[in-house]
């Protein structure tokens, strides 16, 4: 068992094995199930997230109406090749973005760690598919990679808008998601947690304040940069910089940080964008005028 | 560790938009739903907190009643769950109340049919995750943080004997236990926590106890 990012490095270079072969094991070891069972599951979560993205890139409105489209506009974006950035962060972008418009539109998506992050992984894995050329199993394994820094986040730290802010979602999701690119790309695991640390570090004090309570504005928006920060922290890591913060204690401030924010800030609808004038207009025109005073 | 399963952290598997708000709401319906035993023909749903603010933005209003439908948190026939009861004659009223309960998301279900009736107190603590506190009058105590059975039966000797004892054949370990009844020999309620996953096997076995009238499980 492994409680912290440096006892879960120190498990795959004792052995030679990737962080995902670690998660994988002690999965097995704690379910009580089977190899083939365990990774049967994680195969069909992710041939949910990949309908998820198909759908999304369909085209989807929420029921408030207050988002769906971005992810087919930024396609279309992306399709006319004046982009600034690059294609492969813009497409994970929108990615990201169609799993989250899908999840507003009550469609079926998988919680990564959460629903209201799920865009984040998916959305890199499957932008830098045509690039990595993965197998099935890689991309398998790019999930338990992800779900091994996801556990650690959730029991030193949170995973909940309520008692964490955005930083315990999307923060959570783009480290994750970090990680496991590094992985998928061939780094080692040392570099997989600075990938986590670096990522984590550019959204701490990220604080959720979802308008009318939905998680919609501005958590759609939130996961396209969540998956672009993902991606840039990959890359930096990739490159051999390391963040000066060891990833552990990295998560650690992100608890403290949680644990510091005012209540208005996580997920209460009260403050933050939430208590902006339009905010509070939307709010109003959704569930009548009383439950926007509050 | 308050999550064991990396299915935890990459998962569930659910319609949304929300784990707590939509996820959870499914479960408690859902629950109800396994311990009614069948459909209801109505279903009075009380919502309180956060639920009360937000239940339509969230769809928990709909997910709830997914649940008594039985349709599981990833059913994708989810949305059309009012339209669904309706069609199938279940008469549903929901409210928002304005009393502050315990816990910020709290729905309370009536549920009932010509030949009985049902209560619960459902929360939706996070991540998906539910706890039931209160059922048929009863208050329960349950961590949230294993797996659990909720099974009603007659209040008759050897009836917890004989559930312990499917528990022990199937090496289930039993780590916090209530009963309660209302009265001698009448309707009672064990509360069961293991530390191993519950099989729907299992559920079926205990069903064919002598005395059991319904059982439940409840994922942790």
């Amino acid at each position: 068992m492994f409680r912290n990012v440096a006892e879960l490095v120190a498990l795959a270079e004792k052995d030679s094995i990737k962080i995902a072969e670690v998660m994988i094991r002690q999965e097995v070891e704690v379910s009580g199930r089977s190899r083939e069972e365990v990774i049967a599951q994680m195969d069909h979560h992710l041939a949910v997230m990949e309908r998820a993205v198909e759908r999304g890139l369909e085209g989807v409105v929420s029921r408030s109406g207050l988002t769906g489209g971005d992810a087919v506009r930024m396609q279309r974006y992306i399709e006319g090749g004046r982009f600034l950035s690059g294609e492969t962060i813009l497409d994970a972008v929108s990615k990201a973005m169609a799993t989250n418009e899908v999840n507003a539109a009550m469609g079926v998506i998988c919680a990564t760690p959460t629903a209201g992050a799920a865009g984040v992984v998916p959305g890199t894995l499957f932008a830098v598919k045509e690039k990595l050329r993965p197998t099935r199993m890689e991309m398998i394994e790019f999930l338990f990679t992800a779900g091994a820094f996801g556990y650690i986040v959730a029991n030193n730290a949170s995973i909940s808008g309520a008692a964490g802010g955005c930083q315990a979602e999307v923060g959570s999701a783009a480290g994750m998601a970090a990680a496991a690119l590094v992985e998928l790309a061939g780094g080692t695991p040392a570099q997989a947690a600075e990938a986590m640390a670096i990522a984590l570090k550019n959204m701490l004090g990220l604080v959720c304040d979802p308008v009318a309570g939905l998680v919609e504005v501005p958590c759609v928006k939130r996961n396209a940069m969540g998956a672009a920060n993902a991606m840039i922290a990959a890359d930096m890591a990739l490159a051999g910089i390391k963040s000066r913060i060891p990833c552990d204690e990295v998560i650690e401030a992100m608890y403290r940080i949680g644990a510091a924010m005012p209540v208005a800030l996580k997920e209460t609808a009260q403050g933050g964008l939430a208590a902006t004038p339009t905010g509070r207009a939307i709010a109003a025109r959704i569930f009548g005028a009383s439950a926007a005073s509050k | 560790m308050k999550y064991k399963s990396v299915f935890d952290i990459i998962g569930p598997v659910m319609v949304g938009p929300s784990s707590s708000h939509t996820a959870g709401a499914v479960r408690i319906g859902l629950v109800a739903r396994k311990l009614f035993g069948r459909k209801p023909t109505w279903a009075r749903i009380s919502f309180y907190g956060s639920f009360a603010e937000t239940y339509r933005g969230h769809g928990t209003d709909v997910a709830i009643v997914a649940g008594l439908l039985g349709f599981d948190t990833f059913d994708e026939r989810l949305p059309n769950a009012l339209e669904i009861a309706q069609a199938e004659g279940v008469d549903v009223t929901f409210s928002a109340e304005e009393a502050i309960p315990h816990h910020p998301n709290t729905a309370r279900l009536r549920i009932g049919d010509d030949e009985g009736e049902l209560e619960l107190v459902g929360i939706s603590i996070g991540g998906g995750k539910i706890e039931i506190v209160e059922l048929n009058g009863f208050a329960l105590k349950l961590s949230g943080h294993h797996p659990a059975l909720l099974i009603m039966h007659n209040d008759r000797y050897g009836t917890i004997g004989a559930v312990a004892s499917v528990l022990a054949k199937q090496k289930i370990n039993i780590g916090h236990m209530e009963v309660s009844r209302k009265e001698k020999g009448k309707e009672a309620l064990m509360a069961i926590e293991v530390d191993q996953p519950l099989t729907d096997d299992l559920i079926q076995e205990l069903e064919q106890l002598p005395n059991i009238i319904q059982v439940a499980k409840l994922a942790d």
